[in-house]
């Protein structure tokens, strides 16, 4: 199907319906009083579900092809919905989970809403790049969005700093970014993702170049991956931000990340693939190594979770890096596939560990401390529960969802011949499961220091609820989830 | 071919549900509520296995009473059930062991009694679960759930160096089992794109892949068993472990690993089994012998125990490791197994028993007790059938599984069945001093002349143990006759190489 059979700029609908409403809710937000504010936030909500529905039409509308737009700079694929779709869950998780916590500190205010979906924006045309520009402008818009959230109370010292600190790296790496993609368009002469690897397939291209380009561009995606040498920014801002914010931080940009390695290597640049997975594999191992030690010695959940999501980044990178096999794509669909699965049920298990940390959360009380959740299971067993089966299922340990993550991944590791890359992963899950098992401890082991009633709106606590059963869920039956990964990636990528 | 039937998945499933509903049932407030309907659903959970054995047929070595569903197309993996004679005894057993475990924890356990009782019924599916697994995946989704209730289990309600213990029972065990999933990912891409064991059983792999592939299985089942020298986790995890966490320990979960090897290790790697085999018999040696004399000069009960778990599981080692011209002794692999079942009476008596002691005083310390005989004199005649048994005494269980290896042993070669049998001496002489210093002489300590006898529940959960361990030792014809067929399809299946 091509785009004459489709209405003008049908893929994009749901990018220019919630430009709208960003702006529609940045306008009303000023109309309506302070404790009229959940108008703001219900029409917040009514955008996600409204796009929700449109990136379904759009999807059925195409019928499982790929469609462009904007003169072929735009992208509509089966990917780019799921991934979409997942951020949409993602984002109104976020805003049901944080609505108290920001309450409780004057913070919940119409920039707030309008600046989450902003960044929700940059997302999607993120995900549905298919030029270097769009890639760029996606990437600055969700990054933009995300400085102003991280200083959202502005009167909080460590806030502020880090988004100075996020500012600062962010701006540095989108300069590497850039600088990489004018060496590959110097090579190539094109931005266009397509175009630059049919060129690269075909043509004599400046190879020096384009390699040089190639590392500048991995450094970008690596960097907005969080992968080491590029995490320094991950602990601070997770630590630095408010809650609220920091729950946004891990879940719904690390699979625009995924979709932005998809497009720029897989899409753009996958004849060089053979360079791009060896420096895979390097940020790969030092990921896994050091978000797992320095895990380990972290006192503040938030920090903890940081390294942490180093770490399980470092397992996305081993199913990137796992696609293409002595030159043939033959298992390349279970390989993305697996990467994509994986950064998914990432987002939803962060999505619950954090929702947990808001729960806990009171006025004047930030409950990011792994102290504060000492006897958990006595002031609250249902919460304990959840919490623990979100942290086991960080751990990797069956029956929860993130063990099939895990296998699946290691499954395309060990099918492209590198078993020594799936054992130094498991060794270093072994470590991890040492500072997830601490949190279990202090829960169930432990008695509770802190013994103020939780209280959180019915909203929530369903949404919590459902959050933690989906992990358990998914692990029973992963199914579902795995076959609608692979069936987007093989779509997308006329794979099979 | 018998009709499709679903007793497999009902054995798995009716315990973790009742756990589920106990579970459900909430605080402390409802544990009148909680314990019944724990004791109903490990009664029921018993009940669904009976008809295993009743239909089951002994004269064949094919898998029965099969249930085959996919469960994740995309990398084949499937809800595959099955038992063979080996495995059948081992669900009977662990569904058995589960009633007297919520028996023996009825009073005892006042806190949290609901989760208590759920982590006890849920880990008894899982563990079914694993002996019935037939894809290797689902063995290793169930080998390694179990790891979490029994993680809580020792970490909740048990002694004052709980964290400690939990901590390293769980990291000890996942460390062989990612190496195991990393195995069995490799295997996956060897055979196809499959994850059936009896696709694994007829895959051809050169020596190396063999060799490596045995280490990486050794790390998981050899942590789990536990061999010499990674059994230190066990002793810290016994003591710690409240009575019915060290009973489903002793009894069913260290069974675990000696069932991985005659179900992975030795068919898979028919070749690497032979060549590793003095390794194997030499590392089962040192548990028998100086895991024997380790248990020797134990203060504590429980860590005497289970030392001396760790000792009559490397009987266990020892009789599935022994070659007689490139081919297993049928009769050492079968007092292997033998030996698994009568350990898991024996040991769970044992453990029941110093609970039964640690309720009332709450001591394990040996020193703390003697002249017990003078007030709890019914306990003391059951204790000591235990006694025996775990010392090897014939006419009791321990005893039948010790002669077939030690046999089996001399047929492979003489001095490997004059060390083994060392161990008649050695746990006569560990189980039987601790006997006398806890039961006979003069009460030394005033508590002791207080104590009152066993009553009717401690009495019946002894008790069925007691006729186990008496009926096993007499007459083991029940147990063996099931069994018979598919160790000698084994058998015959590692004689044929894989080169």
């Amino acid at each position: 199907m091509t785009e004459t059979t489709l209405p003008f700029m049908f893929p994009a609908y749901a990018e220019i319906f919630l430009l709208a409403m960003a702006l529609l809710v940045l306008l009303v937000d000023l109309f309506v009083p302070e404790r009229m504010r959940w108008v703001s936030y219900a029409l917040t909500l009514a955008s996600l579900a409204g796009c929700a529905l449109i990136t379904l039409a759009v999807s059925a509308g195409v019928g499982g092809a790929t469609a462009f737009t904007f003169g072929d700079m735009f992208v509509g694929d089966a990917m780019g919905s799921a991934l979409k779709l997942a951020c949409y869950v993602a984002v109104a998780a976020c805003l049901v989970y944080s609505r108290r916590y920001l309450e409780a500190r004057g913070l919940f205010r119409g920039e707030y809403l309008a600046l989450m979906l902003f960044a929700l924006l940059g997302m999607m045309v993120l995900i549905s790049a298919n030029h270097f520009l769009l890639v760029y402008l996606g990437l600055e818009l969700l990054s933009l969005s995300m400085y102003s959230l991280i200083a959202l109370n502005r009167d909080s010292a460590a806030s502020t700093e880090a988004a100075m600190k996020y500012f600062v790296l962010g701006a540095m790496a989108s300069g590497l970014l850039l600088y990489g993609m004018s060496m590959v368009y110097g090579a190539t002469g094109t931005l266009e993702l397509p175009r630059i690897a049919a060129r690269i397939g075909t043509g004599p291209v400046p190879e020096l170049v384009l390699v040089l380009g190639l590392v500048f561009i991995v450094s970008g995606v690596a960097f907005k991956l969080g992968a080491v040498p590029f995490h320094m920014w991950i602990p601070d801002v997770y630590h630095g931000a408010p809650n609220a914010i920091t729950i946004l931080v891990a879940s719904a940009p690390k699979v625009t990340a995924f979709a932005m390695a998809m497009r720029l290597l897989v899409d753009g640049l996958l004849p060089l693939a053979v360079d791009w997975q060896q420096m895979l594999i390097v940020l790969a191992v030092l990921s896994l190594g050091l978000g797992n030690l320095a895990a380990v010695a972290q006192s503040n959940i938030k920090r903890m979770l940081a390294y942490s999501t180093i770490a399980h980044m470092g397992f996305v990178m081993l199913g990137l890096l796992s696609g293409v096999i002595g030159g043939n794509l033959l298992s390349a669909d279970a390989a993305y596939g697996a990467a994509m699965f994986y950064v998914v049920t990432y987002a939803l298990m962060a999505l619950g560990a954090f929702g947990i940390v808001l729960l806990l959360s009171r006025a004047g009380f930030e409950a990011d401390a792994l102290a504060d959740f000492k006897g958990l299971n006595r002031r609250a067993p249902w919460y304990a529960f959840l919490m623990l089966i979100v942290m086991f299922s960080l751990a990797g340990i069956p029956p929860t969802v993130g063990f099939y993550a895990k296998l699946a991944v290691l499954q395309s590791v060990i099918a492209a011949g590198r078993v020594w890359l799936a054992v130094v992963a498991v060794l270093f899950s072994l470590i991890g499961a040492f500072y997830y098992l601490r949190v279990v401890k202090l829960m169930y082991f432990d008695e509770a220091e802190d013994t103020a009633p939780i209280e959180a709106r019915a909203d929530m606590r369903v949404l919590l609820s459902a959050n933690g059963l989906a992990i358990l869920l998914l692990g029973i039956v992963p199914q579902p989830l795995m076959g609608l990964c692979l069936a987007a990636i093989r779509q997308s990528y006329g794979l099979r | 071919m018998q009709a499709q039937t679903y007793w497999l998945s009902l054995a798995i499933w009716v315990p973790v549900l009742a756990g589920l509903a106990v579970m459900a049932t909430g605080g402390d407030r409802n544990a009148h509520v909680a314990r019944p309907l724990a004791l109903l659903g490990a009664v029921l959970g018993f009940a669904v296995t009976i008809p295993l054995y009743t239909g089951f047929d002994a004269g064949t070595s094919a898998m029965q009473f099969t249930e085959f569903s996919p469960w994740i197309e995309s990398v084949n993996i499937n809800y595959h059930l099955g038992v063979d004679g080996i495995s059948l005894i081992f669900i009977l057993l662990n569904s058995f062991v589960t009633v007297l475990v919520v028996l023996a924890g009825w009073e005892v356990i006042q806190t949290r009694v609901s989760q208590y009782l759920a982590a006890f019924l849920i880990m008894s599916g899982l563990m079914n679960g694993v002996f019935a697994a037939l894809d290797a995946m689902l063995f290793y989704v169930f080998f390694e759930a179990n790891l979490i209730p029994m993680y809580l289990v020792i970490g909740v309600w048990g002694g004052p160096n709980r964290v400690y213990a939990a901590l390293k029972f769980f990291l000890y065990t996942l460390l062989g089992s990612l190496l195991f999933l990393v195995s069995l990912i490799y295997l996956y891409n060897k055979a196809g794109g499959s994850f059936a064991i009896v696709d694994f059983w007829r895959l051809p792999l050169t020596m190396t892949a063999q060799v490596l592939l045995f280490f990486a299985f050794f790390a998981a089942f050899s942590v789990k068993v536990p061999m010499w020298p990674v059994h230190t986790w066990l002793p810290d995890a016994h003591v710690e472990a409240p009575t019915g966490g060290s009973v489903v320990l002793a009894a069913i979960m260290l069974k675990l690993g000696a069932y991985a090897f005659i179900r992975f290790s030795l068919p898979i790697l028919p070749d690497a089994s032979v060549a590793l085999s003095g390794f194997m018999i030499t590392l089962s040696l040192v548990a028998v012998v100086y895991i024997g004399l380790v248990a020797l000069v134990q203060a504590d009960m429980k860590k005497l125990i289970a030392y001396s778990s760790v000792a009559h599981m490397g009987f266990v080692t020892l009789g599935f490791f022994m070659f007689n011209g490139g081919r297993l002794i049928p009769i050492a692999v079968e007092g292997g197994l033998v030996q698994m079942i009568s350990h898991g009476f024996v040991s769970a008596a044992m453990f029941l028993c110093v609970g039964v002691m640690y309720d009332r005083m709450h001591s394990r310390m040996i020193a703390d007790y003697g002249g017990l005989a003078n007030t709890m004199p019914k306990f003391a005649a059951l204790m000591m059938l235990f006694a025996m048994a775990n010392s090897g005494l014939p006419g009791l269980s321990g005893f039948v599984g010790e002669f077939m290896v030690i046999m089996g042993a001399v047929s492979h070669a003489f001095w490997v069945g004059f060390v083994a049998a060392t161990t008649l001496v050695i746990g006569a002489a560990y189980t039987l001093w601790m006997y006398k210093r806890v039961i006979f002489g003069d009460i030394g300590n005033p508590h002791v002349a207080e104590l009152t006898d066993i009553n009717a529940r401690e009495l019946v959960v002894l008790g069925l143990l007691a006729v186990a361990v008496l009926g096993m030792g007499v007459y083991p014809k029940p147990f063996t006759d099931v069994m018979h067929t598919s160790v000698d399809a084994l058998v015959k299946h590692v004689a044929t190489s894989k080169l």
